[in-house]
């Protein structure tokens, strides 16, 4: 009866999983959609906790169960009512981590079991009493979250700017040798006495770790997204390892669903930077751009302009076009952004904003961060539709957007961003960059853009430059 | 290659699952519009915490003496809730902002 009943859960589980996607993927359902995958969560939890029979035996330790969850739901949902929207990427990422260690916890334990089980046993492989397909799932929730793990706390590290980018020559093959010991790693634990099995196995999971640290290291800023996407991925195939180790469908389900859905985000992501998934894997992006130099006088001097020449140039404009980049999203500018519209609106000027697809630290970053301010949904460009609209734009202001509008990446064939389709801001009459200074951007690369004569730089915070600017659109 | 057999007979109906839920899962995904792209990130982020619930059998079966399958389970309950709750409620937060429009 009970089991049965715990089926039923696993099942609705399931079912609420694909219908949550589904759902997450229109902007009218899409809040919907998220409770309802949780109900559906909380279902398959509450199930396994009270019905879930092991040989017969139901579950034990409550006091620990409960107490975990207690801990977690805690920590879990302050840290995620807390933080900033500047900080979401940082977050999905560390919660991606949480999952990826959990897995790798799951495959752990799992084989010590395998071994206390086996060891007292007399000159035995490993493999002969353990079946295959039973270590598979083990080694690969193990390896698969570790990964995912030591991964996703680099890609923090890096989102935060506490790790800088690092290679060093010959990285790529080192992270190949690294993967291919930890496969042989896991290979050789199969292969080993039982009464050893559990060095190699711990080896195993280290050089998976260091995999994972050493997999996102070298890899650029720009690519950020895809890796975060990628790693999201990850820990839902180490999910379904789980689901063959306790033959549980709504560990599977939910777990492949996220892995094909989250790999073919990645594939989508790369193409929007015209690179291919291995590139971005071997993780090339950091070393190249070093050869160019990054001269700044090769491209000539740039140009200020003053708040009050800006104010006029975009109050007496028929269309504007806002370009928001990370600038934006660091500087909490998007409230001000939204009057900036609304009072250029009142003054007859046609407002929209140009989104690149990885603008921001992760796709859709400005797309969330300007809902959050309340700007109209069909303002919002995507970039074959902005691109086509530049040539009738007056005015297009960048707020802390580099790389995306940077005319390299179709021009220069040794910019490291070259092939990248970028916003063509170049077409619109006149071009104002807000930053803060003429740093590069998170890619490393110089902006030949700031050097047009078309386009003039107003540097500053942009939420004080954006509040600054809306005193000086007032008055004129 | 004996074992590897054994394995896909034994798991055959699991191994049916694996291939439909890929196609699916290509499939949701290829419809979603890029303004949700980050909020679907994140609600994936938050489904494949799923693995919870691996946690909670390893925690639930541990026996009273093995320490190392007590700590290391409760631990794995902890980030497991982190991931579950962490996720869908970040998601909830984002999906919040476009509520209001019409």
């Amino acid at each position: 009866m009970g089991i049965s009943i715990l089926s039923l859960c696993y099942f609705i589980a399931s079912v609420t999983f694909i219908l949550g996607l589904k759902m997450l993927s229109n902007p009218a359902t899409a809040r919907r959609g998220n409770l309802i995958a949780a109900a559906g969560m909380a279902i398959a939890i509450a199930g396994t906790i009270f019905l879930y029979e092991n040989d017969g035996k139901r579950l034990g330790n409550y006091g620990w169960i409960f107490g975990g969850i207690i801990i977690g739901s805690i920590i879990g949902t302050l840290t995620a009512k807390k933080v900033k929207m500047t900080a979401m990427p940082e977050l999905v990422s560390f919660f991606n981590g949480m999952g990826g260690a959990c897995a790798a916890l799951i495959s752990i334990v799992e084989f010590d079991y395998l071994f206390q089980e086996n060891r007292m046993l007399d000159s035995t492989w490993f493999s002969d009493v353990v079946p295959a397909g039973h270590y598979l799932t083990i080694v690969a929730g193990a390896i698969i979250g570790s990964v995912s793990f030591a991964g996703s706390m680099i890609a923090l590290g890096k989102l935060s700017g506490k790790i800088k980018d690092f290679s060093f020559r010959g990285q790529h093959i080192f992270n190949l040798l690294v993967l291919a010991l930890v496969l042989a790693a896991a290979v050789f634990t199969y292969q080993t006495n039982v009464k050893g099995a559990n060095i190699p196995f711990f080896i195993t999971v280290f050089l998976a770790l260091l995999y994972g640290v050493f997999f996102v290291l070298p890899i650029g800023g720009a690519d950020m997204p895809v890796v975060i996407s990628l790693l999201n991925s990850f820990t839902g195939v180490a999910a379904a390892c789980g689901g063959f180790l306790y033959n549980n469908k709504a560990m599977l389900t939910g777990g492949i669903l996220v892995g094909a859905a989250g790999t073919l985000l990645t594939i989508l992501m790369c193409r929007a930077m015209n690179r291919s998934l291995k590139n971005v894997l071997i993780g090339s992006f950091g070393g190249s751009s070093k050869s160019d130099g990054g001269n700044q006088s090769e491209f000539g001097n740039y140009k200020e302009i003053s708040l009050s020449d800006t104010a006029m140039l975009m109050a007496y404009s028929k269309k504007v076009m806002i370009v928001p980049g990370y600038g934006l999203a660091v500087a909490q500018a998007q409230h001000s952004c939204h009057e900036l519209e609304k009072l250029l609106n009142e003054k007859g000027v046609e407002v929209k904003y140009a989104i690149h697809p990885v603008a921001g630290r992760m796709p859709g970053h400005m797309n969330v961060l300007l809902a959050e301010a309340d700007v109209n949904y069909e303002k919002l460009l995507e970039m074959e539709d902005a691109n086509k609209e530049f040539k009738t734009t007056d005015v297009v202001l960048i707020l802390g957007a580099n790389d995306v509008v940077n005319p390299a990446a179709k021009n220069d064939p040794s910019s490291p961003i070259y092939g990248m389709p970028v916003l063509e801001v170049e077409l619109a009459k006149t071009v104002i960059v807000n930053k803060r200074s003429m740093k590069p951007g998170y890619a490393g690369i110089e902006n030949e853009l700031f050097f047009q004569p078309k386009t003039s730089m107003l540097f500053g915070d942009a939420k004080k430059v954006l509040q600054e600017l809306l005193v000086e659109i007032k008055n004129t | 290659m004996q074992a590897i057999l054994n394995f896909i007979n034994q798991n055959v109906e699991l191994i049916y699952i694996v291939i439909l839920m890929i196609f699916l899962g290509i499939e949701i995904i290829g419809r979603v519009p890029s303004v949700l792209h980050t909020p679907l990130m994140s609600g994936a982020n938050a489904i494949h915490g799923v693995v919870i619930i691996g946690a909670i059998i390893v925690m639930g079966k541990a026996e009273n003496d093995n320490y190392i399958a007590l700590m290391l389970g409760f631990l794995a309950v902890i980030l497991g809730t982190l991931n579950v709750v962490g996720g869908f409620v970040v998601t909830d937060r984002m999906l919040e902002m476009f509520k209001k429009k019409k």
